[in-house]
């Protein structure tokens, strides 16, 4: 069947807590899709919606087309993997992948065959028989995907599954993943607060914040054409300027800031009085030379050294620091903490958005 | 050894050894040990006690497997009857109680939210301030021909003649299920509290029927818990005397009521002895043969 999955305007809520608001999208058949936010910010309840375990409160759940009211999570084409896992350890690695045939009445031995294909699929061939508990953190997450596909659910939910695991392997377990998406080809919904995992495997990402979705698309997209300032200052570093529209060029906006005037995309066609926030990211700052346009006048504080790259501290507007970050490429630039620093950026490097809820750091 | 000391302290170390002494040998040993003396012995009078009569027998083994020799019954079938039903009585109030409890105890342990639990646990407690034989009395009243249930069916119209609950052992059965609910509840609440519910939410989402997510997964994992509470339950309703006695029909006998008038009105303490010696001996077996069929080791009970 075709396993699109749409929102259409749903709300939950839990008593006077709302937790999602007005969810109104569409998840393709077929693709990676992510939802980024940071916990408490209700991607969680989306997915237990989506998987059966919660009713909206108002609005609709359809796959395929169908409204999954009244259908409880063990009749909805969907599998979810869970934050935990949650594999049986009271049942070895082939009856766990077996289960949900098992439920679905296949015989032993076809159970068995199933469940040696889904061993090879996920390269654990000879494993069927060792119990849960023997295996490392990375097989037992291999296992729950296993586990998910072999009841051939239509749209396989994840719950943050790579947070138990150590940098190396969740880096690994993110490439393993998109492979075995594209390998069977139905489509993932995946939780997530680390944007790294959501940029790296998804096909579209939709940023939530306080239950609400503040905007969905490509990677590329929230990343460089962040809508708001939410989803601007929670994916990837930003710099963010205060201050006020006063013109506009073009696609451009004027914005004056505490560090003078200032010239950014105006991608959300800001008119000339309203407050706004100019968003630069630190890769796209620079020591400025010569009279170049959107020179900001600062001082270093500190810098750290990452290997890579090389990231600059400048006293900012209040207590938050401008950061700017070099490609280490053996010809930094030589500077003094403490002296003063001209820095600039590019105007079609920022962008002038309207003011609202920063991301914690 | 030293290591026991040097980690606990010598107050608290001598404390725990002369505890664990006292209870294994004063509770656990010694008394048994009289019991099984006695039950080889003949039944004297105090002044043949170490005469030359006193000699160690199995006579009193005879008496419950044989009768009195020279009567006309090959076995002594009334006693031997009542020692069956004891403990097949005992099997089934075990499967009643674990029947009731474990729906109880599953949805205190994984349904229900904080609060709303304890209360719960608290209304399973608050019966249990009552003595015992007070509680036996109360069901005798609730379950007599004149008692409140037989009433309250009769002005339903629901019976014409009232049902002689006592004489059916459905008051005793009820007696003793109650009697033990909280020794089935609580090892099987904190086995089943111990599940991790994305468990049951996995296996739900996987397709599974409510009956299979507790077949496969919840069950399995209780199962110390429902072998705990089980063997509880058994030992103490085959043991039990107060319920038996006032809440068993005129022509029911419980084991224990046998062995108890040898104690008391037979004045026959090693005729008592053997019975009892047996009855433990059988309850022991039942349990181990029912621990081996469901893989249960004594630690996972005991955790």
């Amino acid at each position: 069947m075709s396993a699109d999955v749409e929102l259409d305007h749903m709300t939950i809520r839990f008593g006077e807590f709302t937790a999602v608001k007005d969810a109104n999208l569409k998840i393709e058949d077929g693709e990676f899709f992510s939802f980024l936010g940071p916990s408490g910010c209700g991607k969680t309840t989306i997915l237990r919606a989506i998987s059966g375990f919660l009713e909206p409160t108002e609005g609709e759940v359809r796959i395929g087309g169908k409204n999954m009211k009244g259908i409880g999570p063990n009749k909805r084409p969907t599998a979810l993997i869970f934050q935990n896992l949650a594999l049986f350890p009271l049942m070895s690695v082939a009856d766990n992948i077996a289960f949900g045939l098992e439920v679905r009445g296949v015989g032993k031995a076809e159970r068995r065959k199933r469940a040696d294909e889904l061993l090879d699929l996920i390269a654990l061939g000879d494993q069927g028989n060792k119990k849960v508990s023997e295996l490392s953190g990375g097989q037992k997450q291999r296992v729950a995907i296993a586990r998910a596909l072999a009841v051939e659910p239509a749209v396989l939910l994840l719950d943050e599954p790579l947070s138990a695991l150590d940098l190396k392997l969740r880096q690994h377990m993110r490439t393993e993943l998109r492979a075995i998406q594209q390998r069977v080809g139905i489509t993932f919904i995946y939780i997530t607060h680390d944007q790294g995992e959501a940029l790296t495997m998804s096909d579209r990402i939709a940023v939530m914040s306080q239950g609400i979705i503040q905007q969905v698309g490509t990677g590329t997209e929230v990343y460089e054409n962040s809508q708001t300032a939410f989803v601007a200052s929670f994916v990837g570093e930003n710099n963010p300027f205060h201050g006020k529209v006063v013109g506009t060029e073009g696609s451009d906006a004027l914005v004056d800031t505490a560090f003078g005037r200032l010239r950014g995309r105006n991608v959300r066609g800001m008119q000339p009085g309203q407050s706004a926030m100019l968003f630069v990211r630190p890769e796209s700052m620079s020591f400025a030379n010569g009279d170049a346009e959107n020179v900001i006048e600062s001082q270093v504080l500190h810098s750290e050294f990452e290997g890579s790259f090389f990231s600059v501290f400048l006293r900012g507007e209040g207590a938050k620091d401008i950061v700017m970050s070099m490609t280490n490429s053996g010809d930094l630039p030589q500077y003094q903490e403490g002296e003063s620093a001209r820095v600039a950026f590019k105007a079609e490097r920022a962008l002038v958005l309207p003011v609202g809820d920063v991301a914690d750091e | 050894m030293r290591d026991f000391f040097q980690r606990n302290g010598a107050v608290i170390s001598t404390y725990l050894l002369l505890a664990v002494f006292f209870w294994v040998v004063m509770m656990i040993v010694l008394p048994q040990a009289y019991m099984l003396n006695f039950s080889f012995r003949h039944d004297l009078l105090p002044n043949q006690i170490g005469g030359p009569k006193d000699v160690y027998t199995l006579s009193n083994y005879e008496y419950l497997l044989f009768g009195r020799p020279g009567d006309e019954e090959l076995f002594n079938y009334l006693h031997l009857t009542v020692f069956l039903r004891t403990i097949i009585a005992s099997i089934f109030v075990t499967l009643l109680d674990f029947a009731l409890c474990y729906p109880i105890a599953y949805y205190i342990a994984q349904v229900a939210k904080g609060g709303y639990a304890r209360s719960m646990i608290l209304l399973l407690i608050l019966p249990f301030w009552v003595n015992e034989i007070l509680r036996a009395f109360a069901f005798r009243i609730l379950f007599g021909t004149s008692g409140v249930i037989n009433a309250f069916l009769q002005t339903m119209g629901i019976l014409d003649e009232p049902i002689d609950f006592l004489r059916a052992d459905v008051a005793l059965y009820a007696g003793l299920s109650y009697a033990y609910i909280l020794l089935m509840v609580f090892p099987l609440y904190n086995a089943i509290e111990s599940l991790d519910h994305n468990q049951v939410e996995a296996a739900r989402d996987l397709g599974s029927p409510w009956w299979r997510i507790h077949w496969r997964v919840v069950m399995p994992h209780a199962k110390p818990g429902i072998a705990s509470g089980c063997t509880l339950v058994f030992m103490l309703s085959a043991g039990a005397l107060a319920a038996p006695q006032i809440l068993g029909g005129p022509s029911s006998l419980w084991f224990t009521q046998i062995i108890y008038q040898w104690f008391n009105t037979g004045g026959n303490w090693a005729q008592g002895s053997a019975y009892a010696i047996v009855l433990l001996l059988a309850c022991l077996v039942f349990v181990l043969t029912v621990m081996k069929v469901f893989k249960v080791s004594l630690g996972e009970i005991a955790r």
